[in-house]
């Protein structure tokens, strides 16, 4: 038996062929090393993300998280749910909170349930995968496996919104969480100080008013490279995306010479537990992380 | 759509906050802003063309009763999910939620600009996501692009093309998902007789009010 046992929730992004699909490679390598059991929750929907609101309404789009809590406690009873998307686990986390605190939500719930054939009897625990890293295992036991510190690499850890605010990690202040750079030095890697740590990537305006969230990945970018970055790592899919694939626009529009490398800290910790380039998802590099590459090779 | 707006604003008559702590998710929470403006310094679109009026002065301006003022307002459609506002409120407002519940509500009533793009985004997402039970990514961005008409989608199509090449090199963009392929869930028929159901509850709630 494994060492912990989670209902994982990958998300859309994280699927084969989608966005974040190297995000997903790295955690199963880095979980397997760190014998965490993820069972998919058999048939699970989106979460709605947060850009939905306008067109799902409320009922709508709580019923759609409610429907993965019912198929997790049906079918992997007693395990927390853990989701790896930002996004996905803000989404799951507030509908939980919502329904907890509403008779009336959580009445109207069942019943759209029940057409599904699903019921809610105590909804799990939603939790995020760096959670369950740092409570569950905590930064020591992560450090044991470490085959090949990352040493002399420096990161910017971007924490971004949605794994930091509105829920975070607890004890973790939202102006300046320390987690992520926790995370880095536990691999041995340096993490840089820079002031835009928590700064909005601009989320899902990068789609439908790109100038505007380019303008603030630029100030991103710019921040990790003054404070000595020479690669960044986050833990949200879109975070990734964002401040990933649009620097050769960002370099265009601004004159800019933006090629920065932008990881998962699961890739990171895969590296620096041994992995392979292919284990960490290295090649789902958009700005490939030459450097790693070379560092997994020896 | 109109017609809705108007019976709204009949039915609430001069009392615009009555009608968004009732219609908008989360309005009950207006009357608790103090007016420090913490939300809006913290806004990262706060320097942004269009933001014509930060969170604390759309709570004011439905306090005073200013219908026409906050449904013709951008302020609302800007918002990036960050949560900065949401966390510092001393008043404890879920101003991000608040934001999201008034522009649901002026798009809901057909008050939102016809083709805003983040109300585009929110609808496109939305019913990508629920015909198949998970987003169709590359479907997804396609009818971003082409919103506007097939040139003005052809022209930003060629734009981003670099943007997509790299992803499909790095395997995080199918084209196949264009024609079938694709994610999707098994049990379709529950998820959309779920959603039906959701959808008759929420609108026989928002009706019964007032």
């Amino acid at each position: 038996m494994a060492r912990k046992e989670y209902a994982f929730y990958p998300g859309c992004s994280s699927q084969k062929g989608a966005s974040a699909s190297n995000y997903l490679v790295s955690v199963e390598s880095m979980c397997k090393t760190l014998d965490i059991k993820m069972t998919e929750i058999p048939d699970w929907n989106c979460c709605g993300a947060s850009v939905s609101y306008a067109e799902s309404g409320e009922l709508p789009r709580h019923v759609m998280n409610a429907r993965n809590f019912a198929l997790a406690e049906s079918n992997l009873p007693g395990q927390d749910i853990v989701a790896t998307c930002a996004a996905c686990w803000l989404g799951a986390r507030e509908s939980k909170e919502r329904l907890e605190h509403s008779d009336r939500l959580m009445a109207d719930t069942q019943t759209a349930l029940k057409e599904a054939g699903l019921q809610i009897k105590v909804i799990p625990e939603v939790r995020h995968m760096v959670e369950v890293l740092i409570e569950d295992l905590g930064y020591d036991e992560l450090k044991k496996p470490v085959k090949k510190p990352l040493a002399g690499m420096k990161f910017a850890g971007y924490v971004g919104c949605q794994t930091n605010r509105p829920f975070g990690i607890a004890g973790e202040s939202f102006e300046n969480p320390m987690y992520l750079d926790k995370l880095i030095e536990t691999v041995g890697g340096e993490a840089v100080k820079y002031d835009q740590k928590v700064t909005c990537c601009g989320g899902a305006l990068a789609f439908s008013e790109p100038e505007k969230a380019q303008a603030q990945i630029k100030d991103i970018i710019e921040a990790a490279y003054d404070g000595g970055a020479e690669m960044i790592v986050t833990p949200c899919p879109l975070c990734q995306a964002n401040v990933e694939v649009y620097q050769g626009q960002i370099n265009k529009k601004y004159g800019t010479k933006f090629d920065i490398p932008v990881l998962y800290y699961s890739q990171l910790m895969t590296l620096a537990y041994g992995g392979s380039a292919k284990e960490a998802g290295l090649n789902g590099n958009v700005v490939r992380a030459r450097k790693l590459e070379e560092f997994a090779g020896k | 759509m109109s017609d809705l707006n108007q019976q709204m604003a009949e039915r609430y008559k001069n009392n615009f906050l009555k009608e968004i702590e009732e219609q908008a998710e989360m309005g009950e929470w207006v009357k608790m802003c103090m007016q420090c403006g913490l939300c809006s310094g913290s806004c990262p679109t706060n320097f942004h063309s269009g933001w014509d009026h930060p969170p604390q002065e759309i709570f004011m301006l439905i306090r005073a009763g200013k219908r026409e003022e906050v449904l013709n307002a951008q302020g609302m459609y800007m918002c990036t999910s960050c949560y900065n506002c949401y966390v510092r409120c001393p008043r404890k407002v879920p101003v991000t939620h608040v934001m999201h519940g008034i522009a649901e509500y002026a798009y809901r009533i057909g008050r939102a600009p016809k083709n805003q793009p983040t109300m585009h985004l929110s609808r496109t997402f939305w019913n990508n996501a629920t015909k198949y039970g998970r987003v169709n990514e590359v479907k997804l961005t396609q009818s971003l692009y082409f919103k506007d008409g097939l040139g003005a989608g052809i022209k930003k199509a060629m734009e981003m093309q670099t943007v997509a090449l790299g992803l499909v090199k790095a395997g995080r963009l199918n084209p196949l998902e264009a024609i079938g392929g694709g994610h999707k869930c098994k049990d379709l028929k529950g998820i959309h007789a779920m959603l039906a159901k959701a959808n008759e509850l929420e609108a026989q709630r928002k009706a019964a009010k007032g």
